[in-house]
This record gives structure tokens, sequence and C-alpha cells, in this order.
């Protein structure tokens, strides 16, 4: 028997995926725009690891577990926006598509210093074909490369929003969300 | 933080460790679930809401561990992702004990509108972009 469903309207849950290479500045930015502390879960997720492994064997593809982190911003009575870092980088390329099914889009994060480190993110979401900006975490202020070389270097197309971004600073990242749901919008009325 | 930790237990040779979760206990993850790792009902989203019925909330004295915590967390909506995180328990052992409650009817989820079609709709996204601008 099914009780009746509480009075009120549960609100709407929507998502958001914050990506990039290691210790990019992920769980920061999330931190910066977060309503709570950010919380952390155990996730699954499926690992392909890269070349020829110990045993000789090609192209494993493996279960594997991650923590993610994640938060919250209220966004009125009936909307509920979540934010989840995807975890994963480097030798290990991790299979995001439960994670990021139904998501509104993704912000990857790229440290300048650092570019190579998120190029699987970049090469993930153009696959996907879903709305991604790109955020040149600056740290102190300080963004060692410009944009137009940060684009060429990451081989973006002219069309995917690229801007600096503090992701300490809640304005920064929080403006950084926003232009990343308005090139979501852009490409949903194109 | 971007760790990678240990694989689920439940592997061909069914020999893994058991997991420690950073409190003391040590546990194999799929132990409360009886060895089962798909919920009843299918794969949840993550940030799907659970919320308990009028049948959970009757339900919670008597209810113990972790479906007992679920009950009581979830007086109001909260993710999936939000219960597995406070209950520091792997979200695949959380979407097996949510689905468990759901078959019960004890929790409701709530899917977000997102999971039956390939991108948010156009109405939904302004209201997003609405929030996060007066915000």
């Amino acid at each position: 028997m099914t009780e009746a469903v509480p009075t009120l309207a549960p609100p709407i849950p929507v998502k958001i995926i914050v990506a990039g290479g290691f210790a990019v500045g992920k769980t920061t930015f999330v931190a910066a725009v977060s309503e709570i502390e950010p919380l952390s879960t155990e996730a699954p997720l499926t690992q392909m690891s890269r070349g020829v492994d110990d045993h000789g064997r090609r192209s494993t593809k493996t279960a594997t577990t991650v923590a993610m982190d994640f938060g919250r911003i209220t966004l009125g009575a009936d909307l509920v926006l979540y934010l989840f870092g995807t975890p994963g980088q480097g030798r290990f390329q991790f299979m995001w598509d439960d994670l990021v099914r139904g998501a509104i889009g993704a912000v990857v994060l790229v440290d300048s210093e650092r570019l190579a480190e998120s190029f699987a993110a970049v090469d993930y979401f153009e696959r996907l074909g879903m709305a991604f900006v790109v955020a040149v975490n600056t740290f102190d202020g300080i963004a060692a490369h410009h944009l137009a070389d940060v684009r060429d270097a990451l081989a973006l197309g002219p069309g995917v929003p690229l801007s600096y971004c503090d992701a300490r600073d809640r304005p920064s990242a929080h403006q950084t969300l926003i232009a990343l749901v308005q090139h979501a919008v852009a490409l949903a009325t194109a | 933080m971007n760790q990678i930790g240990i694989e689920p237990p439940l592997g061909p040779k069914g020999s893994s460790p058991a997991e420690h979760d950073g409190a003391g206990r040590r546990v194999r993850p799929y132990a409360i679930t009886s060895g089962r790792t798909r919920p009843l009902g299918g794969d949840l989203p993550v940030e799907a809401l659970v919320q308990r019925t009028a049948m959970g909330g009757r339900a919670l004295p008597t209810a113990h561990l972790e479906r007992r915590r679920i009950l009581e967390l979830t007086a109001e909506p909260l993710a999936v992702a939000e219960v597995s995180a406070l209950l520091r328990l792997h979200l695949g052992v959380t979407a097996v004990l949510l689905g468990d409650l759901v078959a019960e009817d004890l929790v409701i989820v709530y899917l977000p509108p997102a999971a039956s079609a390939s991108r948010v709709d156009l109405v939904l996204l302004e209201r997003v972009l609405q929030g996060l601008r007066s915000l």
C-alpha cells in the first residue's frame, strides 16, 4: 500500500559537474559556492586503464571506488542545484556516464601551469555533446597564460566559453556557473 | 579527495579487503545489503531526492541501524548522494538500502526531470539561470 505523498511538493534537483585534472581546484570551487560544507561520498566508477597492464592484458576495464565531493545551492523553494566534482584523472580514464547523465553541463577547471591535466575532461564533454565551459583557475590572481593561448592549447572550438576564475572566490565561481547555464540555454535554443 | 579507493568486494574472486570508513569501523561494504549490489528498481541518480513517507515516519522507532538513520535523515527531501555521505556509506550500498525502503513504501524517491530525457529542458534551464542570478 502506498502512503499519501507529503503535501508540499519536493524541490526539483538539478546538477552541474565540476571537472578537471588532479589538484586543479574542483573541491575549492564547489566549497566556494556551496551553501553546505562540501560532502564526500564513495562512488562506484568504471575505470579504463590505458596501455598494457602488469598481466599483459590490454585496455582492462575494472570497477573501482573513488571519493567524490559535492555541494548544494538552493535556488528557491522548488529548485535545488547540486555540484558534483568528478574524480579521476591522470593515467586512469574514468567512465563518468552514470554520474553526468541528466546534468545541465560541466565546468572544466584548468590550471594554466598544467593544462594537460584537463585534456581528458575537455575531450570527454566534447564527445558527450554536453554543454561545458572552461575556467582557468588563476589561484593568486596570476594567470600563466593568455586565454587565447589556452584556447589553442586545449583545441577548444570558438563556441566554448573560456574565462579566468578564482576557485576560492565565491563571486568568481558563481559567475562561472552563470556562464555555464547561459551557454546551456544558448545551445538549447540554437 | 581524488584518491582511488578500494575495489568493490564483489569481483569474481570475492576476496577484496574489508573497507575502512575512517571512523574506526571495519565492515565489508555490501555486508549490510546481504551481498546485493543492485538496488531494487534500477539505478538511482546521485541527485534524486529521497523523503520518508508517513509510513516511514511510523516505522522509524522500530527500525535499526542504517535503515533508521535514513528514515531520520529524510524527514525533509535529501539527495541520494547526501544520504550516502551523511551515513558514510558507499553510494552503491546506499542505493540498495534505499531500494528496499522504497519497495516497502517507507521512503519515496523523486527522480530528477532529466533522468528520462537526454537534455535538461529549456524552461528548467532558464529557471536555474534566474535562480543563480538572484543569489
